[in-house]
């Protein structure tokens, strides 16, 4: 069924290339060395666009032949047209954002759907780390501690739905990850997943 | 100097066009006859699909790379060349002086044909669009019908984006560096400053100089001025700090004290060596008009027509002489019309001349995005070359002093 050889991507990542069909015009906020963007550009042929920050990841994105710009997503996104792009990509990226609620309405402005992953602070976990030890959790994943930036941006599952729904953000589909585990979770999913990919439309 | 990345010795070749039927400008004014000099590296391939245009700044000419006759190195050899950012091995290079300059193309220095006396003032004044259009006529006789890309940096830059709004037919790729699509008010004064040095010595007298004295002290204070936009606070400090030069202690008098004023100074008189005050006058004023949002409600209706090209925009943090700002401008009007533009704000401490120093990072960043215009545009590698000549043995390379911005 692999044909497009997604297995060499991370499953966070994976889950994201499996929702998108070939010749889309991909937009990937936060990009980083572009080795999602390449991917989709080898296995769909989509026309990719890239927003990025750093430097380095930048220069590593252009290494790999892609077109991709640096700077902020709240700049970057406002110069884009309504519309401009099939999907607009949010991997991972939710805790360096200033203004989340902003980013993903200019996601689905300039896109036709979004896809967002993050990781659940609402994990077993997590859960229990709090109750157990009495010290604010890390987010599955991402072991950042509170004082050091990127500041955590804790959010659940449940969370991200509540979000969606007070802000009449349709989900169309969601898929709940273990780690880098292949198989999908589809019980208490804001238990047991670590990461989650909503797609947006 | 590692020969194999030196594309060796270069031949300065003049093309005249323009002699029948003179060149419009956006003056209203007509030029012709027009002789453009230019240098080339690298070999054109089977269906002239490989070339590449630089397009130099204020004060550059047309030797880009290699060595000339003189024993002088090109003043962008560090990245022009086999192996280089522009690969001399895959594209064929070309650089020509713009029309208006002073180093072997026709500019207000050059004999009026029909006066016998050089043109002086009475040289029409010219813009970075007639700048283009001259260079156009050179791509017709070199047989080039598109360029892979075009290439600059500051006032090469706005070359490069007028080419892309002049001819977006012909320019697959445009690579603007440090520069912006509109002067600002700041860079203005700043040339009217330059200009009234000159204008304010008194062997200027009104651009009519040629058979006597030149106004060097007005020149050489114009380019002072230029040198420190070209630097950074940070560079000045770490390149000169409060260093004395050639002595222990303050003077206590009006001879150099610091090293910076020597810098200056040198900067100021080997300037006036090379380049004449009135074409200083010509470069600055087509700069200080250049505006691509001109007749246009906002810039990104100047590249209605330039959504097919791919762009490749660099600006550096510590350039104060065309900060970022320029640079997002243009990204932001290039994005709106849906070109496909890469942009870097590469951090460093040079300023302006950043986009000459920073060698590395150009490198990486200038070859790496050329192979994805070739391969995304099937660009051919030219025939097997010729083994290149090496540079003649007695000629030493001297240290280009082509400042460029």
């Amino acid at each position: 069924m692999n044909d497009t050889n997604d297995s060499m991507l991370r499953a966070d990542l994976r889950a994201i290339a499996e929702l998108i069909c070939p010749g889309e015009k991909v937009l990937d906020l936060g990009c980083g060395d572009g080795t999602l963007l390449r991917h989709l550009s080898d296995t769909r042929q989509i026309t990719g666009r890239g927003i990025e920050i750093s430097e380095p990841a930048v220069l590593a994105c252009v290494s790999k032949g892609l077109s991709v710009r640096q700077g902020n997503l709240e700049e970057g996104l406002r110069d884009y047209p309504e519309g401009a792009f099939d999907t607009v990509i949010l991997s991972q990226t939710i805790p360096y954002l200033n203004h989340p609620d902003f980013i993903i309405r200019e996601m689905l402005r300039v896109g036709r759907r979004a896809i967002v992953s993050f990781a659940n602070w609402g994990h077993w976990r997590c859960r229990l780390s709090l109750l157990l030890t009495g010290r604010a959790p890390m987010a599955p994943g991402l072991p950042q501690v509170w004082y050091a930036s990127p500041r955590a941006r804790p959010l659940t599952v449940r969370d991200f739905a509540d979000f969606c729904a007070q802000h009449g953000v349709r989900i169309t589909t969601e898929v709940y990850l273990n780690g880098d585990s292949p198989s999908v979770i589809r019980r208490a999913k804001n238990l047991l997943a670590t990461i989650a990919v909503f797609e947006l439309g | 100097m590692d020969d194999i990345h030196s594309v060796g010795l270069v031949e300065r070749q003049y093309f005249t066009f323009a002699m029948d039927e003179p060149m419009r400008l956006d003056s209203g004014e007509t030029l012709g006859p027009i002789t453009l000099a230019y240098e080339t590296c690298g070999q054109l391939n089977a269906d002239h699909s490989n070339a590449i245009l630089i397009v130099h700044a204020l004060s550059g000419d047309a030797h880009a790379a290699g060595l000339n006759s003189a024993g002088k190195l090109g003043w962008w050899d560090d990245c022009i060349g086999p192996g280089k950012a522009f690969d001399a091995d895959k594209y064929l290079v070309i650089c020509s002086n713009i029309v208006g300059g002073c180093q072997g193309s026709t500019g207000p220095s050059t004999i009026n044909p029909e006066t016998g006396e050089p043109y002086g003032l009475r040289f029409p004044v010219i813009t970075i669009a007639d700048v283009v259009r001259a260079q156009r006529h050179l791509l017709d006789h070199l047989g080039i019908e598109r360029l892979l890309a075009v290439a600059g940096g500051s006032m090469g830059g706005m070359q490069v984006l007028q080419w892309t709004v002049s001819y977006p037919e012909r320019v697959t790729a445009a690579l603007p560096l440090a520069t912006t699509a509109r002067h600002s008010p700041m860079l203005i004064a700043l040339d009217e400053v330059g200009r009234q040095a000159i204008y304010a010595d008194p062997n200027w007298n009104h651009g009519d100089y040629y058979d006597g004295p030149r106004p060097n002290t007005g020149l050489a204070l114009a380019r002072m001025i230029g040198h420190i936009t070209y630097l950074s606070e940070e560079s000045m400090h770490q390149k000169f700090g409060r260093r004395l030069q050639d002595r222990e202690h303050f003077g206590y008098d009006f001879e150099t004290d610091f090293a910076i004023e020597s810098y200056l100074r040198h900067k100021g008189s080997r300037f006036t060596e090379r380049f004449d005050a009135n074409t200083y006058l010509y470069v600055t004023k087509a700069m200080d008009y250049f505006d691509l949002s001109n007749g246009h409600s906002n810039l990104a209706k100047a590249f209605e027509q330039s959504a097919g090209v791919m762009y490749l925009v660099v600006s550096f943090t510590s350039d104060w002489l065309y900060p970022t700002y320029h640079s997002k401008d243009l990204v932001s009007a290039l994005t709106a019309v849906g070109a496909d533009v890469t942009y870097c704000n590469l951090q460093s401490t040079w300023g302006h001349d950043a986009f000459l120093l920073e060698v590395d990072t150009m490198t990486r960043l200038i070859s790496d995005f050329l192979d994805r215009v070739a391969t995304q545009h099937g660009i051919s590698l030219p025939e097997a070359q010729m083994p290149r000549a090496a540079p003649t043995p007695d000629l030493v390379p001297v240290e280009s002093d082509s400042q460029q911005s």
